[in-house]
């Protein structure tokens, strides 16, 4: 196993202990959620293929339902936007394309490109966890109200994030 | 053939993407269901015991609400003490009927892991099949209702929470003794619905809103809350009341399981009458 693989799942561990920890017990204002454990299926290498994106996003979907006693929610979401991410960074590859063990970070391309790079990946993460958690849409309003402020939340503590570990390049 | 696995083979990342999908809408739906899911939920040992670390640092912050709240106990079950003993002993009354002194037993336990900012709260706590606990048996608080076992595993148990949309609790108005039933509608944790009470009783702010004892699950009187708004619409069938739960679900950390020795006789036996009604 070569040592990058290691570092991943070591992050995999730090990212859903941190979640399952100490986020769970953060909501702002009863609506206001943060999920930060996306960063770490939206910061998996760029050529990682999608197959293995989605085994990925399963598991860690799975481990946090596990605490959240809501099972499959967090897995369907995950599910879903590790399907769309190949796609979406196709969409968004830079000048010059990427290198090889690159990750879709806020390093690699700046602010600008990765927050809309991780904006939209967020939205659909949360409208599909919110309307499946809600059972439909009987209350529409207050379920988007949920998403659109637990979005904004989690943005910005990614970016946070970002900001004090910058994630070096890994070879 | 050879044509449409060559199909599925070239689209086999959306396939795959497919089956996890409906997997994990399974999972959901076989979740909502009343036992629900066996596995992949927090009675799991390892789940449930760092739950119960994470709870464990948590509940330095809440040791003095827990001791005033027990204080408060202490000191509401010795007037009732007192108030008993005068009842107990008037002169050659009293009939010892020892299945009537022990409908009810009582097992404490202790909150590891509890939610109510979802749609569908549950509690975990730490007693399970080991302490006696089973599935569909009351939870309460010393302020209040706070749900219905949903499953157990050997040392720990998940809690269905009042505060879940599908649950619903038979309530009744203590002053004026009309039914009604308790729903959360899914956005405030401090306010639940009270449903079904018609026009002609006159519920007030202030009302306080006990279980009935009517579902053989939790036992009567035990409190719910208070009436916090009552609004009747023109031509509406029914009051909107909001009920102000007693138990601020926020702040839950130690609760009690009651077990009711005579569920499965009164079960049965409203189970005989609605067979003969049909």
């Amino acid at each position: 196993m070569s040592r990058l693989s290691i570092l991943q799942i070591i992050s995999f561990f730090i990212y859903l202990l941190y979640q399952v920890l100490i986020l769970q017990n953060v909501v702002l204002f009863h609506t206001a959620f943060c999920f930060l454990y996306i960063a770490y299926l939206l910061l998996l290498p760029v050529e990682t293929n999608p197959l293995t994106l989605m085994g990925i996003g399963f598991i860690m979907g799975l481990a946090v339902d596990m605490f959240y006693d809501s099972v499959g929610l967090h897995a369907f979401a995950c599910i879903m936007i590790m399907y769309l991410r190949n796609y979406w960074l196709n969409n968004l590859t830079p000048q010059g394309g990427y290198d090889s063990g690159d990750s879709p970070s806020l390093s690699l391309n700046g602010l600008q490109w990765f927050t809309v790079y991780a904006a939209p990946l967020v939205l659909i993460h949360h409208a599909a966890l919110f309307f499946a958690e809600a059972g439909g849409f009987s209350m529409f309003w207050f379920t988007l109200w949920k998403i659109i402020t637990s979005t904004l939340f989690t943005l910005l503590v990614i970016l946070i994030a970002q900001f004090l570990f910058p994630s070096r390049r890994l070879r | 053939m050879e044509r449409l696995i060559l199909f599925v083979f070239q689209n086999r990342a959306f396939f795959t993407f497919l089956v996890l999908e409906l997997f994990c809408a399974w999972l959901i739906v076989e979740n909502n269901a009343y036992q629900g899911s066996k596995f992949f939920n927090s009675s799991n040992g390892v789940v449930a015991t760092m739950n119960a670390f994470s709870q464990s640092v948590r509940d330095y912050f809440m040791l003095s609400e827990v001791n005033r709240t027990l204080a408060e106990e202490n000191a509401l079950l010795k007037k009732k003490v007192t108030q008993q003993r005068g009842q107990l002993f008037p002169p050659q009354s009293v009939i010892t009927d020892s299945s009537f002194v022990n409908q009810y037993d009582f097992v404490s336990a202790k909150v590891v892991n509890n939610h109510v900012d979802m749609m569908k709260n549950f509690i975990t706590i730490d007693k399970g099949r080991d302490a006696g606990v089973e599935a569909g048996m009351a939870v309460i608080s010393p302020l209040g209702v706070v749900g219905k076992v949903k499953l157990v595993s050997e040392h720990y148990g998940v809690v269905t929470s009042i505060l879940h949309v599908d649950v619903m609790v038979s309530g009744v108005l203590k002053r004026t003794e009309h039914f009604g039933t308790i729903r959360w509608d899914g956005v405030n944790p401090d306010l639940v619905d009270f449903k079904y009470i018609p026009p002609h009783v006159h519920p007030v702010v202030g009302d306080t809103v006990n279980t009935s004892g009517y579902n053989a699950i939790f036992p009567d009187g035990v409190m719910i809350g208070v009436i916090d708004q009552v609004e009747l619409k023109k031509d509406a069938l029914f009051y909107d009341i909001k009920v102000r739960l007693s138990q601020d679900f926020r702040k839950l950390s130690f609760v009690t399981i009651v077990k009711n020795h005579r569920h499965v006789e009164q079960d049965s036996l409203e189970q005989v009458i609605q067979k003969l009604e049909r």
